[in-house]
């Protein structure tokens, strides 16, 4: 272990807590504004489609709507079972499985 | 140890199970991501030992790939990484607001334990279960418990056996992360405001990861989406 690399990791650590902690530290201090909470309600629904749809469209960086993209089609089926089955374990393995598959046949 | 256990509500209950097996879908996608960063450290010249401490004491996944990267081309400068990991890390501020109505009311300790073990997916598996069943403190507990286990065993995975595994990344399990989130955002599109935030948050995302670098996109497609959101709602509420 060298003293520089431990700093610099230290230095990560601290920073990444602050930003999942800062928000809330500052809170406590000056309580949560009404019209921040009419905002903050809707955090879950944009990042789970910030987190979701790039890498469905876009898995290699550049945009891909063409049959050869697995993970487009993995994840239109995966919505369609989500929906139908409210289930998050069975839509994970069969996406997955599609997935696998399509790279399988694609092979 | 004992001043430990005389926490009250940090006992191990049904809850903490509850909530880290409801993670492990979810944390799957996240061993071949742990693994590919424990082969990455030490082939950027990392230690074991430092490789490991970071997983260990930063547990934030992209930064840490990033970081890594920047010692392999030779930037090793405490501020410009600590800085990409600060730029890297932002959208924790917005998900840590949005918990803040649930943990608020918790003390300063546990609040700040909660808090350093909320990553994307325990976020989320949090989220999906506040909407479902309302917030406990220990399901959230079992959620980071089980994410921050999955990370640090699968760098250790990586450090240890990667030169025997081919291409972790290659095998298609990235996909479970996509496939569980998008079981968890469903239920919520059930009024059109979310429906529109969702909309409004996938095209951004498209457009900013085309054209902006790194993680960017993240955080500014779940500003633009909620952003309108909490707008339009605050419309409908003036209205009636």
């Amino acid at each position: 272990m060298r003293l520089e690399m431990l700093g610099i990791i230290v230095g990560m650590a601290v920073v990444t807590f602050l930003t999942r902690f800062g928000a809330q530290a500052l809170f406590r201090q000056i309580g949560l504004p009404a019209w921040f909470d009419r905002w903050l309600k809707h955090v879950p629904t944009g990042i789970l489609t910030a987190l979701i749809v790039p890498p469905l469209l876009l898995p290699r960086g550049t945009l891909d709507l063409t049959m050869g993209n697995d993970y487009l089609l993995a994840g239109l089926l995966a919505a369609l079972i989500a929906y139908q089955f409210r289930n998050t374990a069975l839509t994970m393995v069969l996406g997955l499985t599609t997935v696998v598959l399509l790279r399988w046949l694609a092979v | 140890m004992n001043a430990v256990k005389q926490i009250p509500g940090l006992r191990v209950s049904p809850e903490f199970w509850r909530g880290m097996y409801d993670s492990l879908p979810v944390l799957l996608g996240v061993i071949p991501f742990g693994i590919t960063y424990g082969v990455v450290g030490l082939a950027v010249g990392l230690t074991p030992g430092e490789t490991l401490l970071m997983s260990l004491l930063v547990f934030a996944g992209a930064a840490q790939f990033i970081c890594t990267s920047m010692i392999g081309l030779g930037i090793v400068d405490f501020s410009l990484i600590v800085f990409t990991t600060l730029l890297i890390n932002l959208r924790h501020l917005l998900m840590g607001a949005s918990l803040t109505p649930f943990v608020g009311g918790l003390p300063l300790r546990r609040q700040a334990l909660l808090a350093f073990g909320m990553a994307d997916e325990t976020y989320a598996v949090t989220m999906d279960h506040i909407q479902k069943s309302g917030y406990n403190e220990s399901y959230q507990l079992g959620s980071n418990s089980a994410g921050y286990a999955i990370w640090s065993l699968s760098t250790l995975a990586g450090i240890f056996l990667g030169r025997y595994i081919p291409d972790p990344l290659a095998w298609g399990l990235d996909f479970a992360m996509p496939a569980t989130f998008l079981a968890m955002l469903i239920p919520r599109l059930a009024n059109r405001i979310s429906v529109i935030v969702c909309l409004v948050a996938a095209v951004v995302a498209v457009l900013s990861a085309l054209y902006l670098p790194g993680k960017w996109y993240i955080i500014i497609a779940c500003i633009g989406g909620s952003l309108i959101g909490g707008l339009l709602e605050g419309d409908e509420q003036n209205a009636a």
